[in-house]
This record gives structure tokens, sequence and C-alpha cells, in this order.
């Protein structure tokens, strides 16, 4: 277990961690000021990643597409909030599951349709490209670096956002009591779809961030979802900041999991069997770290006041 | 936290026994019925399709028992499915094909899953709840994905169905086709027994006004956690069945879109009501074959279709059906009453106008004759 080979580790479970608060981050926004479960959010990321091949494909510049996307991915999400989300705040979780849940089918399939089944793939901005020697015999990929970069500037900002200025006063406050502060006269509605389209932004920045690094392909946004949920959940629904503490964790137990999990066990077990049950411990781990703290605070590490 | 709030009623029946007995009879005299008219043509496609969607059904109840009853919407049901199936699984390729040790076993480690996560998701509440059920759900998929010596992401096929004592039922396709009827019947008997027991009265009870159960002396959280034990085994059942049906275990089953298709199943059917799970999967999973027959896009028709139900028709297949009753009656009420009322109008309205006439040239004939009467 060498050293450079941990810290390589720590580094990617803190890319993930990054992403996952990427999307974690709109997701909690969204049910903490409009009490509304989007499951469609995953596949807001899907659709940032694709559009940032479309749009590479059509201008031949990688920051250009990054541009073109974000503002695409906003749109959308911003239209899918107009048609069907807005029509879904009144009713009970259930209607909001099962509608969002009929988005993804749509959207999974419709991706297949029109850019087809097969994984599709991003080329790297070619002034991020290559790698950059961080200690001696450790090279890491420099794109990797600005994802992490990228991901604690939008935690900084979204910080500041939330905490100094009036709009954020007014999430805050909806979080807390979204009726009595329409009470007061702010437009509610228009908070909303603010909050909302921030929040889509956020999860296709996120897809287009990793879309250089993984393939892009439908359904690549159902599994973040739910490690997203996972997020949210352990953070406290609502909470920026329980999403960012809880978001880091579950990217760094899952990737330190996957790697080590093997080793530990065969600390105590033979080689063969911790072979086989390494890597089922490995991918069950964040789900078990959710069960313990939901188990000790059923309300996650950081509940919103006034839930 | 906002509480859960309860499905939404459906309207009051003026027919509900035509609703509530005549309808679950009619169905499940269709499901028996059906291999006679399956074999006049198709029969194997046919028994095959229907026996799925009875498979699903028993799964739909025990989640109809949840989320209908005491709004808990667990959002991880195809996990016990799974469970089910790879305890048939895993135990045949051990070369155990024995029902009377599978089953058993398959509904031990299903309800055994439900009432170890049950205990730590039923501390949440409301979206809490909706999500942890998912995490455990993904959780299972996982462990199944990595389940390397049963075919982890691959799955598994399952070379002999299994036998009761010796015998195998399971290979004749009518045989089993009863067999899961005969299942289906007896899990939906339960479940309405459940429903109206005590026990079922205060699980009701939880999802009106959990306080005031609770106040009442119920530890409501005890009869929660039985109801979703139940409901666990209901999915270790159906992925019993499953398992054999298909010769296949794959952690496919457990993934999270099959618990949001049986939760649309649910819906699709109208909550709340046992028989109404039914339907809803035989019309979802009926819709699903229809549609893939259509298209290989047939998503982006029901994804779309989807929204529109939950915008449009509330209360599922049943609720909509009671509106368009409800719809039906006032609206021939009102046109009954309209017509007797215009008919009505427009007899007086004549008669009065004939008789106006009538009495009028009746005046005027008789002053006219009284008159030639006096010039005469």
């Amino acid at each position: 277990m060498s050293m450079s080979l941990l810290l390589v580790q720590i580094l990617n479970g803190l890319q993930l961690g990054v992403l996952l608060f990427l999307i974690a981050a709109g997701l909690t926004l969204v049910f903490g000021v409009m009490d509304f479960i989007n499951l469609a959010h995953g596949v807001q990321y899907m659709l940032g990643a694709y559009l940032a091949v479309m749009f590479y494909a059509v201008t031949g510049s990688t920051f250009l597409a990054l541009v073109f996307a974000l503002l695409a991915a906003l749109a959308f999400g911003l239209f899918l909030e107009f048609a069907v989300f807005r029509h879904l705040y009144e009713r009970d979780h259930l209607d909001q599951v099962i509608a969002t849940f009929g988005i993804i089918l749509f959207l999974n399939q419709a991706v297949k349709y029109v850019w087809g089944a097969a994984p599709l793939s991003l080329p790297i901005p070619e002034f991020f490209s290559g790698s950059i020697v961080l200690l001696p015999g450790l090279a890491y990929p420099i794109w990797r670096l600005v994802i992490i970069v990228s991901g604690l500037a939008v935690a900084l900002f979204l910080y500041v956002l939330v905490n100094r200025t009036r709009l954020g006063m007014l999430v805050r406050a909806g979080a807390n009591n979204a009726p009595m502060v329409s009470a007061l006269g702010v437009n509610i509605r228009r908070l909303f779809m603010v909050v909302f389209g921030f929040g889509t932004m956020l999860a296709g920045f996120a897809g287009i961030m990793i879309a250089p690094i993984l393939s892009v392909e439908p359904g690549m946004g159902d599994t973040i979802l739910i490690l997203a949920f996972v997020v949210i959940v352990i953070g406290g629904i609502g909470s920026i900041r329980g999403a960012f503490v809880a978001a880091l964790l579950i990217g760094l137990a899952d990737t330190l999991g996957r790697s080590y999990s093997v080793d530990i066990l065969r600390l105590v077990m033979a080689p063969s069997p911790a072979r086989t049950v390494g890597p089922a411990i490995a991918s069950m781990l964040i789900y078990l770290m959710m069960a313990i703290v939901l188990y000790f605070r059923p309300t996650g590490l950081f509940p919103t006041k006034g839930r | 936290m906002t509480q859960l709030s309860a499905p939404a009623p459906l309207p009051p029946y003026r027919d509900s026994i035509l609703v509530h007995e005549i309808l679950p009879i009619a169905i499940f005299l269709a499901f028996a019925l059906l291999p006679v008219a399956a074999a006049f043509g198709a029969e194997t496609y046919l028994l095959g399709l229907f026996m799925r969607v009875m498979i699903f059904a028993i799964a739909a109840l025990g989640l109809d028992l949840l989320v209908g009853y005491g709004a808990l919407i667990s959002f991880g049901h195809a996990a016990f499915i799974g469970i089910g199936a790879y305890a048939v699984g895993i135990l045949a390729s051990h070369g155990i094909g024995e029902a009377s040790i599978s089953l058993p076993v398959a509904l031990a480690a299903a309800t055994l899953f439900a009432y170890l996560t049950g205990a730590i998701c039923l501390r949440t509440r409301g979206v809490y709840f909706i999500m942890i059920t998912l995490a455990f759900g993904q959780m299972a998929f996982f462990f199944a994905s990595s389940l390397a010596p049963y075919g982890g992401d691959d799955g598994l096929t399952i070379h002999a169905r299994n036998t009761i004592f010796g015998f195998s039922p399971f290979k004749y396709e009518r045989l089993f086709y009863y067999i899961v009827l005969g299942c289906l019947a007896g899990c939906y008997l339960l479940c309405r027994a459940l429903v109206v027991s005590r026990f079922g009265r205060v699980f009701r009870g939880a999802r009106e006004n959990a306080t005031r159960m609770a106040t009442l002396g119920f530890e409501i959280h005890r009869y929660q956690l039985a109801a979703y034990a139940i409901s666990g085994a209901l999915g270790g059942l159906a992925g019993f069945l499953l398992a054999n049906a298909t010769d296949f275990i794959s952690p496919a089953y457990m993934s999270w879109q099959r618990s949001g298709e049986l939760i649309i199943m649910i819906i699709f059917g109208g909550l709340g009501t046992l028989h109404g799970a039914i339907i809803g999967t035989l019309a979802f999973l009926l819709l699903g074959e229809w549609l893939s027959g259509l298209t290989e896009h047939w998503k982006m028709i029901l994804g779309p279709l989807l929204v529109l139900i939950v915008l449009l028709a509330r209360g599922g297949l049943l609720g909509l059906a009671a509106q368009v009753a409800a719809w039906w009656r006032r609206e021939t009420i009102h046109s009954i009453s309209d017509f007797t009322w215009t008919f009505g109008r427009l007899v007086r309205s004549l008669a009065s106008s004939i008789g106006e006439r009538l009495s009028f040239n009746g005046i005027k004939f008789a002053i006219q004759l009284f008159w030639s009467r006096i010039r005469g």
C-alpha cells in the first residue's frame, strides 16, 4: 500500500465527492425550498454531458461546447419546470416521483434515439490535457484537478450566495417555511424558478465537466442520482453545508473502499474469500454508512431547522 | 418536515359492492379462464405473459399494503423480489431444487431483509423514507452484481425448475399458471383480511394520524415494521415464482427502475384498493407489451403518458372509472331533469299557446257568433 497510490485514491475520491456535491446541491435546494422530489435531476446531468458532446461536434472547440452546453442545459431545465414540474409542486411526493420517473424514461430513451446507445466521448481541452507531477513519482491528470478546483469554487460561491446575499436569504427562508415567505410578499413562483434553474445548471455543469473522463451513455445519470440521494439524506435535506460534507464523505468512502477493501479484508481472512467478499462490501459501503447515520440521526447530519 | 399527505381518497362509490366484491371476482375468473382462451392460439406466449402479470401482481399487492394503506412509499421493493429469486437461484446452483426448502428460504430471506432494513427505514418519515428505501434497494442490487460466483452482473441461469417433494409441477405451463393464480388469490385474500383486521385498522390509523394512534397507546412503529416485513415476504414469494418462471436470475430484477415500475403499477390501478394493484399490474405490463410491439423506443411514449396520468387521472384507473361513472351519473341525471324540464316547458308552452289560441279563437268565434246573431 504505497503512499502515492493512497494520495491518488484520495484525489479520485475528492473528485467524485465534488461531482456528487454539484448534483446534490441542486437536488437539496430544490427539495428544501419547494418540497419537490426531482428524480429527473440525474438525467439533467446526463443531458449536460450529451449537449457538450453535441456542441463539440458543431463548434470543434471544447470550451465553446462547455459554454453552449451549460446554457442549453439551463434552458431545457427551465422548459421542464415550465411544462411539467410547475404543476407538481402542490401534489404529494408520490405524484412527483411518478411524473419525474416518467421524464427519466422519456429522456433516457430519447437520448438513445437521438445519439444512439453506443457510448460517446469528449476530448479534454488541449490546455488542460496531460498530467502534472504532484510529488516525485506521482503524476495526476490535470483535468481531474480542474474538476476538483472548479467544484470547490462552486461550493464557495454557493456558500457566499446562500449566506451573504438577499437571494440566498430568501432561499434559506424558503427552505424553512415557504408559505410564510410567500405571505411576506416574495414572489415564490419566481424564486422557485430561479432555484430550479440554478440546480439544473449545476447538474448540467457536473455532466459537462465529467464528460471528458467518463463515457457519455444513456442511463449515466441514474446511478449518480441515487448516490446524490444518499448524499442529501446523509447531509440533511435542504442543507447545502450538509450536502458538501456528505458528498466528500461518500466520494472518499466509495473510492477508498473500492481500492482497499480486499487488502483490508486480507488481514482477517484468507485471500480467496477476501477477493469475493471485498468488492461486495465495497459496493455496499456507502449504503451501510447511510443506514448508520440515519439510525442515529434520522434527519441527517445537518438538519435544516423548522422541518 | 411536512408529513406525507395520505393519497387522495377515492370518490365515494354508490356501487361499492360492484367495485369491491364483483370486480375482484371477475378479475380472478378472467385469469382462471384465460388458459382456455389461450388454447386456441399463441398459448405459450399468453400463458407466459399473464403469469408474469400475476407474479408482479403479488409483489404489487404487498406494495399497495404499504403505500395505499400506510402511506409508506417504499422505493426499494424490487429488492425483495430479487432476494426471493436469488434464494432459488443460489440454492439451485448448489443442487438444491426442492421447493420445500427453497420457498421457505426465499420467504425467510426476503422477510429478514425487510425486517432489518425496515427497522432503520421506519425511523424516518416522508421523503427520507422514500430515499432510504431506494438506497437499500440499490444496496441489494450492487450486492447481487458483485456476487461473482453467482453470475455477477450477467445473472445466472437456473437449469432445472424447482420440484415439490420430487414432483415437478413447474414444468407444466398450465399447472404452473394455476399455481401462480392460486398464490395470487391467496395473497389477495390474506391482504384483504389483514386490512380489515385490528392490525390493519391500527396500521391505517397510523397513516391518518400517527400522533393520535401513538397517544391511544399503540406502538405504531411495531405495526408498520410488521406490515413492512409482510410486504417483503410477498415480494419474496413473487421472486420465488419469477425465478422458476424465467429460469434465470439477474441483478436487473432489483434495479431501482423495477421498484419505480412497481409503484407505477399500483398507482395505475388506484392506491388502497388491493384489486387495484392487480388491475394496475395488468394494465402496466400489457401497455408495455403493446407499446414495445409498436416501436423499439416505446419508453418515449410511456414516459409522457405517466406524466399525463399523474397530471390528469388522480386515483388511477379505478379512480378514473369512478370519476367517469360519477360524471356519467351526474350528466344523465342532469340531462334527464333537463329533458323533463325542457320537455315540460315545451309541452306547457305549447299547451298554453294552443290553449290561448284555442281560447282566443273560441272567444273570437263566440263573439263573432254572438255579433252575427245580434245583427242577424
